[in-house]
Order: structure tokens, then C-alpha cells, then sequence
């Protein structure tokens, strides 16, 4: 196999996987537009369904049973600061397999995949926390968008880790060099969308109340 | 027309330090926003939080756009690559809020027009 990436005549005179990934990160934009404009519309509404609720003390006027803020914040935090430094790492790790040095990229690869692992678990974590609490996709208008809209970033996450694992197997079989370094260029531009996602996810659902 | 190679391309990409920099500035501004949280309406709010109260929103929202930058135009490399993939982004982006914000005020008059018992 030739350690040369194929040169590849385009119109732009850029390369189509990578205008691909960026079209497929536009269309994801407004996937998660939708989700974000859904947990948004109906947080002014979530108070008149039964709690718990993320930021606010709930009393069943049946039982009088007070429920307290479900949400979590400082564990959050440590997911959410995790995935910030896994862009951080990834991008060290694009920056090794262009050089050519396989230490660099296998470490910070390593290092962005152990991240993104801690993130998916801190939310396997939440989420089942939260269905101890009372808090299911069909309890509350709460429930119902933020279980969406998470949980269809978390997914964004794990099919990231899984890519990254990818990624690096074939760093570990010396079979992404320099030469093939958009391989990975383009993995990490799709594992950036799922963190500034979360960037934008982490203050409307957490921070705001 | 002659094409960049892969070493050419990455010409102009920020070094290691770089990166290091601004993922110390992306961290600290993750911790101001919980900061600001906290002394707003956390275990610590008092009196200062109360008066910080009505800019609390648009300030968390200008340090995420502010970190969002950040990360598309260094780590995604947006302020070097074309600007065709600064176009690609960025339209879809500008939908997405003009969507986020419409259905905000549409359902906003949705549910004042059912308050009312309208």
C-alpha cells in the first residue's frame, strides 16, 4: 500500500473529504438547532408537569413529597472541561501525525480517547441517576427534551470515541502517516462539532435557569 | 492548477504552544462561566449576585460564543483553511440561530395567547 495520499483534482481546488465533513458539520448545526430550540420552548413550560425539575424544589401537591434540583453541576463541569481539553489533545495529536512523530499522535490520541470515554460515562452516570430520581423521557416536558437533546449528543460522543479508537489502531499498525494525516484531520474536525455542541448545550441546560 | 500537499496545507497551522494557550484561556473561561453561576444563584450568591442577576444570561452566552470562536477558528482551523469552509459553517450557523430565535418568540405568543385563555 502507498504511504502517498491520492492527489486529487477538484474545481475548489480543495479536497472533497474535507468540504464533505464540513457540509455534513453544517447539516448538523441545524439537526442540533432543532433540539436546542425544542428543550428551549418548552422551558417555560416544564414547571406545570410533575417534578423533578433541573434547577428548582418541586412539592407533589398529592403527597406533599418535596423533590429537590436534580442537575449535578460540578460533575458536569469535570465532563464538560474534559471534552475541552480532549480538543486540546486531538489537536496535538493532528499536529504528531503530520510531523511524523508517532509518540506524539499515539499519547495525545490516547489521552482524546480516555476523555471522551470519561464524558460518555459521566452521562451513562447522569442519566441513570436521573431515572432513580424520577426523571424519564415520558415524566415531565424537562425529561422528555433534555433526555433528547443530550442524549443525542452523547451518541454524537460515542460514535467519536469509536471513530478516534479507530484512528488509532491504525496509528498502532503504522498505517496513519504523515502522508495520510487528513485521516485524522478529519475525525478531529467531527470530535471539535461535538465539543463546541457541548459548548453551547453546557450554559442553555446547566447554567440557565 | 497545482493542489497543496499535505505538509504545504498545514503550513500555517498554529504550534503546540498555541494550542496550549488557548486551551488554558477555553478552561478558564469554563470556569468563569460556573463561577458566575455560583455567585448568582449557587451556595455563595449574595448581594453582588443579586445585582449581576439580569446580565447573567447574555454574560454566559458571550463567553460560550466566545469559546465556540475560539475553538472553530484555532483547533478547527478555520482562520487558516479556505473560506469556503468558513461558508460552510457559518451559513448553517446563522440559520440555526434565526430558527432558535423565531421559535422562541413564536412559542413565546403561543403561550401567552393560551394563557390568556385565547
Amino acid at each position: 500500500m502507498s504511504d502517498h495520499a491520492p492527489a486529487l483534482e477538484t474545481s475548489t481546488g480543495l479536497d472533497s473529504r474535507k468540504l464533505a465533513i464540513w457540509t455534513f458539520i453544517g447539516s448538523e448545526c441545524l439537526f442540533f438547532a432543532t433540539l436546542i430550540s425544542n428543550y428551549l420552548v418548552h422551558k417555560q413550560q416544564w414547571l406545570t408537569g410533575p417534578g423533578p425539575f433541573p434547577h428548582e424544589v418541586w412539592t407533589d401537591p398529592a403527597t406533599g413529597k418535596v423533590l429537590e434540583p436534580i442537575i449535578e453541576i460540578p460533575l458536569v463541569t469535570v465532563g464538560t472541561a474534559l471534552l475541552l481539553f480532549s480538543s486540546l489533545f486531538i489537536v496535538l495529536a493532528l499536529y504528531g501525525a503530520q510531523k511524523g512523530r508517532r509518540g506524539m499522535l499515539l499519547g495525545w490520541l490516547g489521552a482524546t480517547i480516555l476523555c471522551g470515554l470519561f464524558f460518555v460515562g459521566m452521562q451513562v452516570y447522569e442519566f441513570t441517576h436521573f431515572v432513580h430520581k424520577g426523571l424519564t423521557l415520558q415524566r415531565n416536558m424537562f425529561g422528555a427534551s433534555f433526555f433528547v437533546l443530550t442524549g443525542f449528543h452523547g451518541t454524537h460522543v460515542t460514535i467519536g470515541v469509536i471513530w478516534l479508537i479507530t484512528m488509532f489502531i491504525l496509528a498502532l499498525r503504522k498505517q496513519l502517516p504523515s502522508t495520510r494525516s487528513l485521516n485524522l484531520e478529519i475525525a478531529a474536525l467531527y470530535w471539535h462539532f461535538v465539543d463546541v455542541v457541548w459548548v453551547v448545550i453546557f450554559p442553555v441546560v446547566y447554567l440557565i435557569k | 492548477m497545482a493542489h497543496p500537499t499535505a505538509h504545504e496545507h498545514e503550513a500555517g497551522h498554529p504550534t503546540p504552544g498555541t494550542y496550549a494557550k488557548i486551551g488554558l484561556f477555553l478552561f478558564i473561561l469554563t470556569a468563569l462561566e460556573v463561577g458566575l453561576y455560583e455567585i448568582t444563584y449557587g451556595e455563595h450568591a449574595g448581594a453582588f449576585g443579586h445585582e449581576i442577576q439580569p446580565f447573567f444570561v447574555p454574560l454566559l452566552l458571550a463567553l460560550s460564543a466566545v469559546k465556540f470562536a475560539l475553538v472553530a477558528m484555532f483547533y478547527m482551523h478555520l482562520k487558516q483553511d479556505s473560506r469556503l469552509f468558513s461558508g460552510v459553517f457559518v451559513f448553517p450557523i446563522i440559520i440555526a440561530a434565526v430558527i432558535i430565535f423565531s421559535l422562541m418568540v413564536l412559542m413565546a405568543y403561543h403561550w401567552a395567547f393560551a394563557a390568556s385563555g385565547g
